[in-house]
């Protein structure tokens, strides 16, 4: 770890309770899901992190508790760090409270995560989903959703396949 | 035929104002086949008069579930998914790609390879840039740029082709280095270019930079004020043009980009002008970089040498059984790579190009997430163009550089 990442890992820890681990010389602090709000306010407004570069999530299917880890990679730009937030949830249908109001950047990544993942952010405001169409079943990214394929037509069976494909028809 | 449904106010109730509601603005629907939304966006405008109140981005009509498809291939096979993310920035795509692998598994990159990645890298920088700039261009109504660049590009082109054997879908560097070693042709080739290409830059900009036409629809248009664009995490050109300087090739050297001297172009004004200023400057810094990374371009291996994660080359497979061995188990099985998580991050045209790649001890990745520039930089969109008028909305959108394949992946 370097040296002036210390103090901040060492205030998370002491303001949240947050243990960290290190791989690769880089730092990941596990947040409690209803403390995130703080501890990033606390990072953008004492510890100079100015940009959420990524909000992202990992599904850790089969294992449940935590199924999930929503990911905020921070950068400080006037410091040169940077310092991961893993905020472990629990179950099949997580909630999360929305960072929009600290970082803007959780505009669209939430509504990413929640098309992805179905990972709730509680006071979003506009929970929609945003790559895939309204009407999609299901979460792509999660490890129990099928990787999905289209079955090949030839003459002989196009009529077949047609007649279960899953598009509008006539 | 299927219905087709109608957009309804409904869908959309909570994002426009109460004036669309009585019918008192437009909602006007632009794209996702509009020409100067560069690719398939689809923008909801909520219009009074000529006056945008109201601006919805629609994303994701090329979404290919790549991060998907990615967990389900080994770590060399998941790279050429890469390329096709952001089409512009196909090799960046793979540094970024190969060097979190990298730092996965813990493998180094002989010097020569380095530096390979390096001019190339920097090549592609420069044809990403000269993409942006033609568009642009013809979405401001100066059609000869877009001839003009793109016959520059078609040089970069070129020299992909020499080394890869593709234009644009390259998959060139590798995790431990570069496919193989460039030809004798390659160092005339980018000399060739070297010397062309400032007098070529010194063109636009005399067509360009001081055109009164052009400036009158550049200056103080979309301005993006710093925190604002903190706040959404832009990066790249367009945070640079908004006064922060933050490059990654500075802050954060890989490549050795220590050794070179470049600068990194930063303006305050935080306009469209100053978006194309900053990008027109980068083009001769990195060119720049690439004469100085040719001078002295080392001679030596292009990969690495660890066996466990780089196949052999095709020489050894026929005299060693051992060659043979790693062949056939990088090939079929692949490597393992530890139950850990990384980021790594690289500075691609458009801004940081992170890697989140996390390994469960399989040959597979459990998760790559891709933190694509594009996405960040498109999500403050709305945000610049309230107020302004629907043609000033075609020279911001032009100005914020998007890859639609960068953003839906």
């Amino acid at each position: 770890m370097e040296k002036s990442l210390e103090p901040i890992v060492k205030d998370l820890n002491g303001k949240f309770g947050a243990e960290h681990e290190e791989f690769r010389n880089e730092v990941h602090c596990f947040i409690k899901p209803e403390q995130i709000v703080e501890a990033l306010t606390l990072l953008r407004d004492k510890h100079q992190f100015e940009l959420l570069s990524a909000l992202t999530a990992v599904d850790y299917y089969p294992q449940t508790s935590p199924r999930f880890h929503v990911i905020y990679q921070l950068t400080s730009i006037a410091k040169n760090l940077s310092v991961q937030l893993r905020v472990p949830v629990e179950g099949d249908n997580p909630k999360v409270p929305t960072v929009t109001s600290i970082y803007k950047t959780g505009m669209w990544r939430e509504r990413e995560l929640l098309d992805m993942f179905g990972i709730e952010f509680e006071g979003h405001p506009d929970p929609r989903r945003i790559l895939l169409p309204e009407d999609t079943e299901g979460y792509p990214l999660r490890r129990d959703f099928p990787l999905g394929y289209e079955e090949p037509q030839f003459s002989f069976n196009y009529e077949e396949i047609d007649l279960r494909k899953p598009y509008a028809k006539e | 035929m299927a219905q087709i449904e109608e957009v309804s106010v409904d869908q959309y109730k909570h994002l426009v104002s109460e004036r669309a509601l009585t019918g008192e603005t437009m909602l006007l629907n632009m794209g996702p086949q509009h020409p100067s939304t560069h690719g398939v966006l689809r923008l909801l405008l909520e219009l009074d008069g000529e006056i945008i109140i109201n601006c919805i981005p629609d994303i994701g009509f090329l979404h290919t579930g790549i991060e998907k498809n990615m967990e389900a291939k080994t770590y060399q096979k998941a790279e050429v998914m890469t390329d096709r993310l952001d089409y512009m920035n196909t090799m960046g795509n793979n540094l970024s790609y190969c060097m979190a692998v990298e730092k996965l598994v813990d493998l180094d990159v002989p010097a020569r390879a380095q530096s390979l990645r390096v001019i190339l890298v920097e090549l592609q920088r420069i044809a990403s840039h000269l993409v942006w700039l033609g568009t642009s261009g013809l979405d401001l109504a100066a059609m000869s740029m877009f001839l003009y660049c793109f016959r520059e590009r078609e040089q970069i082109l070129d020299i992909f082709e020499l080394v890869s054997g593709q234009r644009m879908m390259t998959t060139f560097i590798r995790p431990g280095g570069v496919w193989r070693d460039v030809p004798v042709e390659f160092e005339a080739a980018v000399r060739d270019f070297i010397k062309i290409f400032p007098k070529r830059v010194d063109e636009y900009e005399r067509l360009l930079t001081k055109n009164p036409l052009f400036i009158d629809r550049m200056v103080g248009i979309g301005i993006l004020s710093k925190e604002t664009a903190l706040s959404y995490g832009v990066t790249g050109p367009m945070l640079r043009a908004s006064g922060v300087d933050w490059d990654l090739r500075k802050a954060r050297p890989y490549l050795g980009y220590e050794q070179y001297d470049f600068d990194v172009p930063v303006l305050t004004e935080g306009d469209t002008y100053a978006r194309y200023l900053v990008r027109i400057q980068e083009m001769r810094e990195s060119l720049k970089i690439v004469e100085q990374a040719l001078n002295k371009l080392p001679m030596g291996p292009v990969r690495s040498a660890n066996r466990k994660f780089v196949p052999p080359p095709r020489s050894e497979i026929g005299v060693s059984m051992e060659s043979l061995i790693h062949h056939f188990k990088l090939w079929t099985e692949g490597f393992p790579a530890p139950k850990a998580s990384i980021y790594s991050a690289v500075e691609s045209p458009r801004g940081e190009l992170g890697v989140l790649l996390e390994g469960d001890g399989s040959p597979k990745p459990m998760r790559v997430h891709m933190r694509t520039p594009s996405f960040d930089n498109l999500a403050v969109l709305p945000e610049i163009v309230k107020g302004r008028l629907v043609a000033d909305l075609v020279a911001i959108l032009s100005s914020t550089d998007i890859v639609l394949g960068d953003i839906d992946r």
